[in-house]
C-alpha cells in the first residue's frame, strides 16, 4: 500500500526529484509512471497523488495519461501475470482456443485476477517470439507452441508449486 | 571477452535473440566457456552473443565459423560434443547441424561473401548476427562511424541531404515517403531548435524487424540520427521505444552511454563543431502512438492523440519545433547510403522503390524469422524460397502484409513484386514488414474481425469516423461470423468502410477499413458463404458450425465422456448420435475422436 514515507513513495520522489530540474516536467511524466509501476506492480492513487504535488502536473492529467496507455494498470495485479499473446501469427495458429481453455480454467477475462489473487490475465499485443506461435509469457518466463492441454497443464503447475509454497516470484 | 592479439581459431556465434533467450541460451554460454576453459581453447575461441539470427523455429541456435556450420535446437547436454567433435578435431557434428537448405544456410553461405560483393542482400541488419550488439569496438571494425566521420569532415549538411534524396530511399514505417524530401523540408525551416526522433514503438503485431535491428545492432540506428541531425541543424534526438523491448532498450542505452564516452554523442562529435545527443522515451502500449504526431505527443507527456497535419512535424514538431521522425530500418540504411553511395543504393530494388526491405515472416510457413530481401523480391520466393512453403501439406490461401493496416492477398497475386506501388495496387500496403501466411485453414473474415477488433480497441477516440465507425463494422462482422449476417451487410461494410478511410483524421483510422475492404475484394465468396448459407468454409467460426458422427464410428463412447453437455448418446460398441440442438459446437469430440469418425462442416 502506498503510505506517505513507505520505502516506494521515498524511492520515486528521489526518482522525480532527479528530473525535475532537468526542464519540461511533463515530458518525464510516463517515465516517472513506468517508474511507479515497477516499485508497486500497478498505479496506487496515492502515488499518482504524490507525482501531482512534486512535479507540478494536474492530477487530471496524470489521471489521464495513465488511462491511455494500456501498460499501466489501475488495479493490483495478481501474484502472476499471464499475459497471453494476440498477435497475428499466434492468431492463425489457435490462440483463440488457447484463451477459450484459459478462461475455463481460471474464470476470469481480460485485465482480471482470480479470486485468490494468483493469476491474473492480460492480452499482449505480439510478444515477437512468432516463431513459437502460439505463445504466453507467464511472469517473464515465455511458454511456447502452446495447446489447450499445455497452457492448462502449465497454470496446474504453476498453481500446485504455489500450493507447496516452492514459487516465490512475480509481483509484491 | 577474449585477447584478440592474434586471430581467433573459431568463431562461435549464440543467438541471444527473444526466442533463443527463452530456450536459455544464457546457461549454453556459460557451459560453452567452461568446455572451452577446460580444453584450453579458451585463448583462441571467440565466443559472440549476437541479436536475432531469425531462425526462431530452430532455437536455441549455435553456429561455429569459419565454415558456417549451424546448429539447431541445442542442448547444454550437446555441448560438450559440440566442443570436443569440432573445436578440437575440426569435425563438425552432423547430428546436430541444419543440414537441409534452409533459409539460414543459404543466407550464411551468402554472408559469407559480404566481403566480396557488397552488402547487397543485407543493409538494415547487415551487422546483425555477425558482431556483439554490446560491444562498439565490434561496431567499429564494421566500418562503424566512418559514414558520421566522412559527414562531419568532408560533406556539408546539404551535400548529406542531397545523398539521401539522390538514393530515393523511402520510409521504412510504412507510409513510404521519401526521406530525402522530408530531410529537405526540415532544413529548410528556420528556428532556435530543431529535433530528430527515431521511431521505435512498433506496434503491428506480428512484426519485430525493428526490435531486431537495434537488439542486434543499435549503433548503426545511433549512427543514422547523428547524421541526421546534422544535415537538418538539430542538437537533440530521441528514440520513442515501447516499453515491451527490455533488452533493446537495455542494449540501446548500453550502446548511447558507450558513444557518448568515446565521443561519438554529445559536444564536438569526432572534434567536430558539431553536437548532438540522444534520449530515449519509453512508449506505453498505445498502437496509434506510431502515427507521427500522437508520438510527439507521447514524448511530451501527454495522452498520444494525432492531431491534424499540415503542419507536418517537418514545420511543427516536438515542442512546436521542426522535426525530424523516420522509424528505425530507416535509420539503419542511412550509414550505408553515405558510405556506398547513392548510385551504388539505386542499383538495388525496382524503379521506385530502392534498396532492401526486412520482413517478419511468419504464421502457416516453415521457416519463421527476420528476411531481408531487395525491393522487387516476389511474394512467392519470399514464401516458397526462402520460407520453404506451407507446413503440413496444407494449401497457401492468403499472405497478410502490413499488418493491422494492410490487407490479405491470395494466390493469384503471389507474383506481385514487393516495393510500395505494386502491393498497393494488389490492394494491400508495404506497411512496417510483418508478413503473416495463411493456409486453408483460416478464414477470412474471421481474420478481417480481428484485425478490426485490434484497430477498434487501438483508436483513441479523438475523431468520430474512426471510433464510431470501426465500432459499427466490427459488430457487423461479429454477427456474420455469428451465423447473423443479413442481405446488404456486404454493401454496408464497403460504405463503412469508404467513409471511414476517406473521413479519419490520422494514418490508423485511414488504414483501419483495409483488412476488411481487402478481403472482401479477394474473398467476397467466403463472406457470401457466411450470410447466406450460414457456412464457415475454412471451419473456424465456432458458431457456424455442425458436428455429426458417421459411420466409422465404432461406439467407443469417448465422444459421449467428453462432451461438456452431455449431447451425445449411443450404446457401447454402436454408432452414437450427436443431439444437434444440445451441441455447443465446442469440437471437443471432434478433438477426442481416434477414428476420424466425427465429421465438422
Amino acid at each position: 500500500m502506498a503510505v506517505a514515507g513507505d520505502q516506494n513513495i521515498q524511492t520515486l520522489q528521489e526518482y522525480m526529484r532527479g528530473l525535475k530540474s532537468t526542464g519540461a516536467p511533463c515530458s518525464h511524466l510516463i517515465a516517472i509512471l513506468h517508474k511507479t509501476q515497477e516499485l508497486y506492480g500497478y498505479l496506487p492513487r496515492e502515488a499518482m497523488d504524490e507525482i501531482a504535488l512534486t512535479m507540478d502536473i494536474p492530477r487530471a492529467h496524470i489521471w489521464g495519461v495513465a488511462t491511455f496507455y494500456h501498460y499501466f494498470n489501475l488495479t493490483r495485479p495478481g501474484r502472476h501475470s499471464i499475459a497471453l499473446c494476440m498477435g497475428t501469427a499466434c492468431f492463425v495458429k489457435g490462440a483463440a482456443d488457447i484463451l477459450e481453455a484459459i478462461k475455463n480454467k481460471l474464470n476470469i477475462d481480460f485485465g482480471e485476477t482470480t479470486g485468490d489473487g494468483l493469476f491474473t490475465l492480460q492480452q499482449a499485443r505480439c510478444l515477437g517470439a512468432c516463431g513459437l506461435a502460439p505463445v504466453m509469457m507467464i511472469n517473464d518466463k515465455i511458454y511456447g507452441s502452446l495447446t489447450p492441454e499445455k497452457a492448462v497443464a502449465i497454470l496446474d503447475d504453476y498453481a500446485s508449486r504455489e500450493k507447496k509454497g516452492v514459487l516465490h516470484t512475480g509481483n509484491v | 571477452m577474449n585477447a584478440m592479439n592474434t586471430l581467433p581459431k573459431y568463431i562461435v556465434t549464440l543467438c541471444d535473440g527473444p526466442t533463443c533467450m527463452h530456450q536459455r541460451s544464457k546457461t549454453l554460454k556459460a557451459v560453452i566457456e567452461e568446455e572451452l576453459k577446460k580444453r584450453g581453447l579458451y585463448e583462441t575461441t571467440s565466443l559472440v552473443l549476437s541479436g536475432c539470427l531469425g531462425m526462431c523455429n530452430k532455437s536455441p541456435i549455435v553456429i561455429v565459423n569459419p565454415g558456417y556450420t549451424i546448429y539447431g535446437g541445442v542442448s547444454p547436454e550437446d555441448i560438450p560434443e559440440i566442443v570436443e567433435e569440432h573445436l578440437v578435431k575440426g569435425k563438425p557434428v552432423a547430428r546436430l547441424a541444419i543440414e537441409e537448405d534452409y533459409l539460414y544456410n543459404r543466407f550464411y553461405r551468402v554472408f559469407g561473401d559480404v566481403a566480396f560483393f557488397g552488402q547487397q542482400m543485407r543493409i538494415a541488419l547487415r551487422n546483425c548476427g555477425i558482431m556483439d550488439p554490446e560491444s562498439l569496438d565490434d561496431y567499429l571494425s564494421l566500418r562503424g562511424y566512418e559514414a558520421l566521420a566522412k559527414v562531419l569532415t568532408d560533406m556539408s549538411p546539404a551535400q548529406v541531404i542531397s545523398e539521401v534524396k539522390k538514393s530515393g530511399l523511402r520510409g521504412r514505417g510504412g507510409a513510404g515517403f521519401l526521406t530525402g524530401l522530408k530531410w529537405e523540408n526540415t532544413a529548410r525551416q528556420k528556428s532556435d531548435e530543431k529535433f530528430v526522433i527515431c521511431n521505435a514503438d512498433e506496434g503491428d503485431p506480428g512484426a519485430f524487424m525493428d526490435r531486431s535491428t537495434i537488439e542486434g545492432d543499435p549503433h548503426t540506428v545511433i549512427e543514422g540520427m547523428i547524421i541526421g541531425g546534422y544535415a537538418i541543424g538539430a542538437h537533440r534526438g530521441f528514440v520513442y521505444i515501447r516499453a515491451e523491448y527490455p533488452l533493446a532498450i537495455r542494449r540501446l542505452r548500453k550502446a548511447i552511454d558507450e558513444a557518448r564516452r568515446e565521443g561519438l554523442l554529445g559536444t564536438t562529435i569526432l572534434d567536430s563543431a558539431f553536437s548532438f545527443d540522444i534520449e530515449i522515451k519509453l512508449g506505453a502500449g498505445a498502437f496509434v502512438c506510431g502515427e507521427e504526431t500522437a508520438l510527439i505527443h507521447s514524448i511530451e507527456g501527454r495522452r498520444g492523440m494525432p492531431r491534424p497535419r499540415p503542419p507536418y512535424p517537418s514545420q511543427k514538431g516536438l515542442w512546436g519545433r521542426p522535426t525530424l521522425i523516420n522509424n528505425v530500418e530507416t535509420w539503419a540504411n542511412i550509414p550505408v547510403i553515405v558510405l556506398d553511395g547513392a548510385d551504388w543504393f539505386t542499383t538495388i530494388g525496382t524503379e521506385k522503390s530502392k534498396g532492401t526491405k526486412v520482413f517478419a515472416l511468419a504464421g502457416n510457413v516453415q521457416n519463421t524469422g527476420l528476411v531481408e530481401v531487395p525491393m522487387g523480391t516476389t511474394l512467392r520466393e519470399i514464401i516458397y524460397d526462402i520460407g520453404g512453403g506451407i507446413p503440413d501439406n496444407k494449401k497457401f490461401k492468403a499472405v497478410q502484409t502490413g499488418g493491422p493496416s494492410g490487407g490479405c492477398l491470395p494466390e493469384q497475386y503471389l507474383d506481385t513484386r514487393v516495393d510500395y506501388e505494386s502491393l498497393q495496387a494488389a490492394g494491400s500496403i508495404m506497411g512496417s514488414g510483418g508478413m503473416i501466411v495463411m493456409d486453408e485453414g483460416v478464414c477470412m473474415v474471421n481474420i478481417a474481425k480481428f484485425f478490426l477488433e485490434f484497430t477498434q480497441n487501438e483508436s483513441c477516440g479523438k475523431c468520430t469516423p474512426c471510433r464510431e465507425g470501426t465500432k459499427r463494422m466490427l459488430e457487423i462482422l461479429q454477427r456474420i461470423t455469428k451465423g447473423e449476417g443479413i442481405e446488404g451487410d456486404i454493401e454496408k461494410l464497403e460504405r463503412l468502410g469508404t467513409m471511414i478511410s476517406k473521413a479519419s483524421l490520422c494514418g490508423l483510422g485511414q488504414s483501419a477499413p483495409n483488412p476488411v475492404l481487402s478481403t472482401l475484394r479477394h474473398f467476397r465468396a467466403e463472406y457470401e458463404e457466411h450470410i447466406k448459407n450460414k457456412r464457415c468454409p475454412a471451419g473456424t467460426c465456432v458458431d457456424l458450425l455442425s458436428y455429426t458422427i458417421t459411420d466409422g464410428c465404432v461406439g467407443c463412447g469417448l465422444c459421449r465422456k467428453k462432451c461438456p453437455v452431455g449431447a451425445i448418446s449411443g450404446e457401447p460398441k454402436q454408432r452414437h448420435v450427436i443431439d444437434q440442438a444440445a451441441c455447443i459446437n465446442c469440437g471437443q469430440c471432434y478433438a477426442a475422436c481416434k477414428f476420424n469418425a466425427i465429421q465438422k462442416s
